[in-house]
């Protein structure tokens, strides 16, 4: 199954660190691609920039009303994701307790969504 | 079979084979059906198909010589079917063809037991906690919806709502049916035990076992005690919680007396407690403490045997039981752990210190509704001389408690207080 592993984090917490700080923050993000690389397990991973450069669009009365920010103005903001395939909910679990976004934020496991799935919800 | 009452015998017989394979294989069935697709609603559609269809066979055609794997096959060929009609993919329908090759290559009667997998799933960490009870009770034993909810004190259709959410999850998210690995194994088998144990409490409220919604929830919960052990003989904490249960319930009788009235611990008789049950509590105890793996259950276990030795040999032994409380609240910390030190420290250095000790919690929440802390405030005021407040505390005590007996217990102590200071 694939799963997105998505890292939610103070987005203010990587201005306040130091450089060496920074670049071990950035090592530990390499080396855990690289297990995941090497496991075979790794599909997609991203890193986005800041929610400063986010811009939310939806229709209204069918026109773009096009705004500047994210969608939720929580603390905590989506900082990147890693998207793997793996046996089950405990594999990803895991792997996602290993990745750095764990420690200096939080990790939502989501399932992807399969069309077996979707012929379920609709027979 | 041409008589009326041939007929009834019958039918009779294969309804009581039923229900025994039901009682006792239910879980074992639902867990091999349900392990590769995850999906626990579909299996337990398919098993209740294939029970009805042994209601309408076995009368007629007689039991057959192996019910669990009868049941098993119908079961299964109704899952395929089922999976192909709502068009789920050939996926899953092969799956479960693989499956059912699998179970036929084996000796009939060694259906592989697969419940450890199907209870560690339901009580995943990934699923709200307050729903691993309810599922567990619906998926291992087969109690349905409307009983859970009432034991659960929720509506039947709120229960079943949750439910079908938690399956769904279980099955969309991934959730697998195994064993955990060692090093995840305390953690996730503390989940299990948990929810094994919550059972064992709501039956517990249920002293006589005479409420048949609740349908002898205590003995539920032994079931599955008994099954952990079983499974993973060699885990300190199922047999901990074993004989935790097994100490409760060979005192569960005594609670009442002839009329019906509430008998706390200290009037109970012990000639009236069962013995057998308490030599295996005692034997099991013994068994896990040799692992050297202390944990909640087994010092919640040994709290209840330092309570049953007290009153069969009238020493008092609250020191020990203080320093078993001061072990358990030192692993797990909780309000209601403090709320029982407390009463056994009243009975070591008396209620003013008790008291004191219960001073810290005066303002936790989730004490304000809990039903026991206010009757151990109200017995220790009452022994202070603090009359007033100890009546106050009765009121809540009274107004909160579910059991009538108990309840009327209450009053009665309520009522002696009150007379004692007017009069």
């Amino acid at each position: 199954m694939q799963y997105l592993l998505m890292i939610y984090s103070e987005e203010s917490g990587w201005n306040q660190m130091t450089d060496a700080q920074r670049q071990q923050g950035v090592a530990a993000y390499q080396a855990y691609t690289e297990s995941l690389t090497k496991a075979g397990v790794l599909v997609g991973a991203n890193r986005l920039q800041h929610t400063s450069n986010a811009t939310t669009v939806r229709l209204v009365d069918g026109k773009p009303q096009v705004l500047d920010g994210p969608f939720s103005d929580s603390k905590e903001q989506l900082a990147g994701y890693y998207l793997i395939d793996v046996p089950n909910l405990d594999a990803a679990i895991a792997w996602a307790s290993r990745c750095p976004g764990a420690a200096h934020g939080l990790m939502e496991v989501r399932p992807v969504w399969v069309a077996s799935a979707d012929a379920r919800y609709t027979s | 079979m041409s008589s009326a009452g041939g007929e009834h015998d019958a039918d009779a017989t294969a309804h009581a084979v039923a229900e025994a394979v039901a009682r006792r294989s239910y879980g074992k069935l639902v867990a091999l059906l349900a392990m590769r697709t995850r999906n626990v609603a579909a299996a337990e559609d398919a098993l209740a198909d294939a029970f009805a269809a042994a209601l309408a066979d076995w009368p007629a055609r007689g039991c057959p010589a192996n019910p669990e794997a009868w049941l098993m096959t119908v079961a299964r060929r109704r899952a395929i079917d089922g999976a192909r009609h709502r068009r789920v993919g050939d996926e899953v329908a092969n799956q479960l063809a693989i499956l059912a090759d699998e179970i036929d290559d084996r000796e009939a009667g060694a259906l592989p037991d697969q419940r450890l997998a199907l209870l560690f799933a339901c009580t995943h960490p990934a699923l709200e906690p307050a729903i691993r009870t309810p599922l567990m009770l619906q998926v291992v034993l087969g109690l349905d919806a409307k009983t859970i909810a009432s034991a659960f004190l929720m509506s039947p259709a709120a229960m079943s709502k949750r439910l079908v959410r938690a399956k769904n999850k279980i099955r969309e998210a991934g959730i697998p049916f195994n064993v955990p690995e060692r090093e995840e194994l305390p953690e996730r088998l503390a989940a299990v035990l948990e929810a094994v144990y919550a059972v064992y409490a709501e039956g517990w409220t249920d002293p006589l076992g005479s409420d048949t919604e609740r349908r002898d929830l205590a003995g539920e919960a032994l079931f599955l005690a008994q099954l952990l052990a079983e499974l993973l003989p060699d885990e300190a904490e199922t047999l901990g919680l074993l004989a935790l249960m097994l100490y409760a319930q060979a005192r569960r009788a005594a609670r009442r007396d002839a009329a019906g009235e509430y008998v706390p611990l200290s009037a109970q008789d012990p000639a009236h407690w069962n013995t057998p049950m308490i030599d295996a509590a005692d034997a099991l105890l013994r068994r896990a403490s040799a692992f050297n793996a202390i944990g909640r259950f087994q010092l919640e276990a040994a709290l209840q045997s330092a309570h049953i030795h007290r009153c069969r040999t009238h020493r008092p032994n609250w020191a020990e039981i203080v320093q078993l409380y001061d072990a358990l609240l030192a692993i797990a910390a909780s309000p209601v752990v403090a709320v029982n030190r407390a009463l056994a420290l009243a009975e070591r250095d008396g209620p003013q210190a008790a008291l004191a000790a219960l001073e810290p919690y005066a303002d936790d929440p989730r004490l304000a509704d809990y039903q026991p802390y206010w009757a151990a405030r109200a017995d220790l005021l009452a022994r202070t001389g603090a009359t007033a407040e100890a009546l106050g505390a009765y009121d809540l005590a009274i107004g909160l408690e579910r059991d009538p007996a108990a309840r009327r217990f209450l009053q009665r102590r309520r009522m002696a207080l009150s007379a004692r200071t007017s009069g």
